[in-house]
């Protein structure tokens, strides 16, 4: 062995060791995050009940506000405008987060953040250093896609955090399939890092398979948004109806602290749709590749079927929102069919199923 | 005549529509949902059929059908992909066989069911996009729809009093939104404008590219051809049918077209992982090939790669999978050199490249000329295990320690039958087995002969005969011998002829500027009115409406606003004991019944 490989054998060492430690600070912002949610449950709730109940008794005629800005406080230098929101919706205000409004809940669910923070730093440091080791890009087998997809998805929740969108609801579930995630490639699917078969020598490596990885990261996003929206929408129908069976102590708990159904349905929609025509970027790049490597650029090939049908499920989803009797829960469970396609599509068609994808190194 | 009405209505768009008039009609060329049953009569059910197939539930229902369509193909062997393993999965499963052969279920993609899907989603597609095409272009050359009586009700809406008189006010209105790229249009006392019509237009591209896409995957189909070449290194392949190992082709590709090229495989390198758990993963493969075109065409010099096939007169020349050629000479009874050549074996390992293959020699005679046609069974490993091992399967797939192992047989071939025979097998049926000294099969591990010569360096009569009893098997009787020379490397090809690549690409790239317009193109109407109130100031409105609820829209209708404000200087409220000054609020404040009641 040559000195550059032993320096290699290094950087793959370190890289399982940074991607280790990302494990174990993860698991702390995992615990960070239950003390949030356990602290957050001493809060009040009913914030949504009232809204909803405030509504039915309210009158019917819609208030309308005229604002001016100009006129006593002089503050804004653009008038106000008042948004109403789509007829037929609910008019629910967002859950309060986690936290709820205890101060102790908050500082825990900061404490999570920079946990996450950290453990993502080491994850990256895991992923770079891994690619370094191998001089190509870090997803050459299902141990590599796993640990980059599971930092991508950090990486773009993280972002949504740096924009201000408040999405730290998403914090608890995403480092527990995260934790799930890295524990399976570490486990199961870890695989020496090694240089690639000659099939995979290609530019569209890079471009083909990471669009792939980014798409099916915030696809998870939406997916996660999707599940909740689901929960909350359920429980949001059960409190606009007082006369039928009411959610539990424990449900009202932790769905009254989720943003509304509507915003959870709209996170969801916005990342689905946005990511849509990477996700078709990114089968038609396969296909591209396909054409050079294979000599076609379809050939029904298990992994080019169920990228269809991801395709057509998110398509399906695309669809049903915009159409009347198809909007919220059934787009919903579309939602969700998409997700569980992209998933079989990595794990059912790499183990399960063999194709000419089949170099995986499972 | 029954009508009846089982979904109920978009509460979105539809309400908004109806709740506003002409105000937020046609925001989108969507399809509005018709459910309602025809009046009897065949042309009534026709339209009705129609009517159904074009409607976005049904183009769901499909769109559903398909992926759902799609999925056996993935779980069940195609022909298409994998002969073998339909034959195998056919003699696993008698009975369930005979029920998938009967849905079509191992070519899934070309059965009568699946096309049935595609091409109703297509016509669906077809009849949703022509009308929606007439529909926009006649929004095109309309003007924006006239601000509805009550601005309030739309999604955004902001108002103030201005000192400004209501013309002054709905010109600079007017001249702000044509610099916003609104198309706007004024009457006497408002401003209607509309903005974001590329959307629609990103979803018709999308739509029509998808037909793009099917027409040129059609077109790929019926023109395709394509062929697979086995080429020894040294030896050449000019482009015409009898060339060809295995070729097929689409009904209407014309076999007399074929472009006069042609290739010699000069060298083919492959190299492999030799350390660690990977041990024998393949890294690189390259063919080096000289290559030319036309009759009379120059020489050019390339190699080709797994993923640099090479591009010559509307082919592609791909490089699909390589194995050994063990070069071996044959020796009759009369010690005539009746054989020598390489001969390609078949890998049966993929992974170390244990290859088997058979030499047939049709022209050897006995010592006294009479006709003794020779067949040698082979087994080639490139790296031997030793002996000892016990195992005559390859430990690496390089040529580390290569081995031939013969066996060999003598009779008739056969070749004058008629019927057309593999050249990778013996057909044993009139052939007798060589028999060793002890009545076994004669059978012997050869080395190859250049590797031993440069390994035995000074040539005494001693070295040469062991070199000769390591890499010669002698037959019984004087009937001649085999001679293990050397191994040549050997690629297989693949010539693809595809038409509708280009079209495929293009449609795809189109589908693609399609989609991102229709998702990220916010089409919205901006409504701005001015008039003098009943004391005698100008009371300036301004409402929003986009198709779907977006957070942008109150935003840039604010921003809208504040650029309107130099033109529009608020004046100021009336006395406060006429009318409280409102707070600025959040659309979540609490309603005030008295603000209500002002309304």
């Amino acid at each position: 062995m040559n000195i550059a490989a032993a320096a290699n054998e290094t950087l793959a060492h370190n890289s399982n060791l940074l991607v280790y430690s990302a494990m174990a600070v993860y698991t702390l912002a995992f615990l960070a995050h239950m003390a949030e949610w356990v602290f957050g449950s001493r809060s009040k709730v009913g914030r949504t009940a009232a809204a909803l109940t405030a509504r039915s008794t309210a009158p019917a005629t819609v208030p309308v506000q005229t604002s001016s800005a100009a006129g006593g406080t002089a503050v804004l230098e653009r008038p106000a405008v008042v948004t109403k929101s789509v007829p037929g919706s609910r008019d629910v205000p967002d859950g309060p987060g986690a936290a709820g409004d205890t101060e102790k809940g908050d500082l825990y669910g900061r404490i999570a953040i920079s946990l996450t923070v950290l453990a993502w730093a080491l994850h990256v440091g895991g992923v770079l250093t891994r690619a370094l080791s191998v001089q190509r890009a870090p997803w050459g087998n299902m141990y590599e896609f796993s640990t980059t997809f599971a930092a991508v998805a950090v990486g773009l929740y993280l972002l949504l955090l740096a924009l201000k969108k408040k999405v730290r609801w998403i914090g608890l579930p995403l480092v527990t399939t995260v934790l799930l995630d890295l524990g399976l490639a570490v486990s199961v699917l870890y695989t020496a890092s090694d240089q690639l078969v000659p099939a995979l020598h290609s530019y569209w490596l890079w471009i083909h398979v990471s669009c792939a990885i980014i798409s099916g990261a915030a696809l998870y996003l939406g997916a996660v948004s999707t599940l909740l929206f689901l929960f909350r929408d359920s429980y949001e129908s059960k409190l606009a109806d007082p006369a039928g069976k009411q959610p539990g102590a424990f449900a009202s708990s932790v769905l009254e602290r989720l943003p509304s159904a509507a915003s959870l349905d709209k996170f969801a929609y916005r990342v689905n749709a946005t990511v849509f025509p990477l996700w078709t970027f990114t089968i038609i790049a396969g296909a591209i590749w396909a054409e050079a490597a294979w000599g076609r650029y379809w050939g029904w090939d298990p992994k080019e079927v169920w990228a269809f049908i991801t395709w057509v499920a998110y398509a399906c989803y695309l669809h049903a929102r915009a159409t009347a009797g198809w909007k919220g829960r059934k787009a919903a469970y579309l939602g969700l069919i998409g997700f569980a396609c992209y998933l079989f599509n990595y794990y059912g068609v790499n183990i399960f199923v063999t194709g000419l994808h089949s170099y995986a190194g499972v | 005549m029954s009508t009846k009405t089982d979904t109920p209505r978009d509460p979105g768009s539809a309400d908004a529509g109806s709740d506003l008039g002409a105000a937020g009609s046609q925001l989108s060329t969507a399809p509005t949902e018709d459910i309602t049953f025809p009046s009897l009569g065949p042309l009534g059910w026709v339209r009705w059929f129609w009517r159904q197939l074009t409607s976005m539930r049904v183009a769901l229902l499909l769109l559903f059908l398909l992926s759902i369509g799609a999925i056996p193909g993935s779980l069940i062997p195609q022909t298409s992909v994998d002969p073998v393993k339909v034959d195998q999965f056919k003699a696993d499963h008698s009975t369930l066989a005979g029920i998938y052969d009967k849905l079509g279920m191992f070519h899934v993609y070309s059965s009568v069911w699946f096309s049935a899907i595609y091409l109703l989603l297509f016509i669906s597609l077809i009849g949703c996009i022509v009308p929606r095409s007439w529909q926009f272009v006649g929004q095109l050359r309309g003007r924006p729809p006239a601000a509805p009586r009550r601005l309030t009700r739309l999604p955004a809406y902001t108002t103030w009093r201005t000192a400004a008189a209501p013309e002054d006010v709905l010109g600079a209105a007017g001249r702000l939104l044509k610099k916003r790229h609104f198309r706007a249009h004024r009457d006497a006392t408002a401003v209607a404008a509309e903005k974001g019509y590329l959307r629609e237009v990103g979803n018709l591209v999308f739509h029509v590219a998808l037909i793009v896409m099917l027409v040129a995957f059609a077109v790929g189909g019926l023109w395709k051809a394509e062929g697979n070449k086995l080429v020894t290194e040294g030896d050449g392949f000019a482009n015409s049918l009898t060339q060809y190992d295995e070729f097929k082709s689409g009904p209407f590709y014309d076999t007399d077209d074929m472009e006069p090229f042609g290739f010699k495989l000069d060298r083919f390198d492959a190299t492999y992982e030799r350390t660690g758990p990977q041990r024998g993963t393949p890294r690189t493969y390259r063919a080096q090939i000289s290559y030319f075109l036309g009759a009379d065409g120059k020489q050019h010099r390339t190699a080709i790669e797994v993923n640099k096939p090479l591009d010559i007169a509307g082919n592609k020349v791909y490089l699909l999978s390589h194995g050994y050629s063990p070069v071996v000479t044959v020796k009759d009874g009369r010690g005539k050199t009746v054989y020598h050549g390489a001969t390609a074996f078949l890998p049966a390992d993929p992974k170390n490249l244990t290859s088997t293959g058979v030499v047939k020699v049709p022209g050897a005679q006995t010592e006294d000329g009479k006709r003794n046609q020779l067949g040698f069974q082979a087994m080639f490993v490139p790296t031997f295990g030793g002996r000892g091992t016990g195992s005559m399967f390859s430990q690496f797939p390089a040529l580390d320690f290569p081995v031939l192992s013969v066996n060999a047989y003598h009779g008739d071939l056969g070749l004058d039958s008629g019927l057309p025979q593999s050249v990778y097998k013996l057909d044993t049926k009139r052939l007798k087995k060589y028999q060793d000294d002890k009545g076994g099969i004669l059978k012997k591990m050869l080395l190859p002969k250049d590797r031993v010569d440069r390994h035995a360096g000074a040539k005494n009569k001693a070295a040469v005969r062991a070199a000769e009893a390591q890499t010669t098997m002698k037959l019984p009787n004087g009937e001649g011998s085999i001679t293990f020379e050397g191994v040549k490397s050997w690629a297989s090809f693949k010539v693809s002829h595809q038409p509708g690549n280009g079209l495929a690409l293009t449609g795809a790239v189109g589908a693609l500027l399609g989609l991102a317009a229709s998702l990220f193109i916010q089409r919205r109407r901006v409504w701005v009115r001015a008039e003098t109130g009943a004391d005698g100031v100008t009371v300036v409105e301004m409402a929003a409406l986009g198709r779907s609820e977006s957070a942008r829209l109150p935003e840039e209708l604010a921003q809208l606003a504040g650029e309107l404000w130099p033109d529009a200087p608020p004046a100021p409220d009336p006395a406060p004991d006429t009318e409280d000054p409102a707070e600025p609020t959040d659309s979540d404040g609490p309603a005030d019944p008295s603000e209500g009641a002002r309304a």
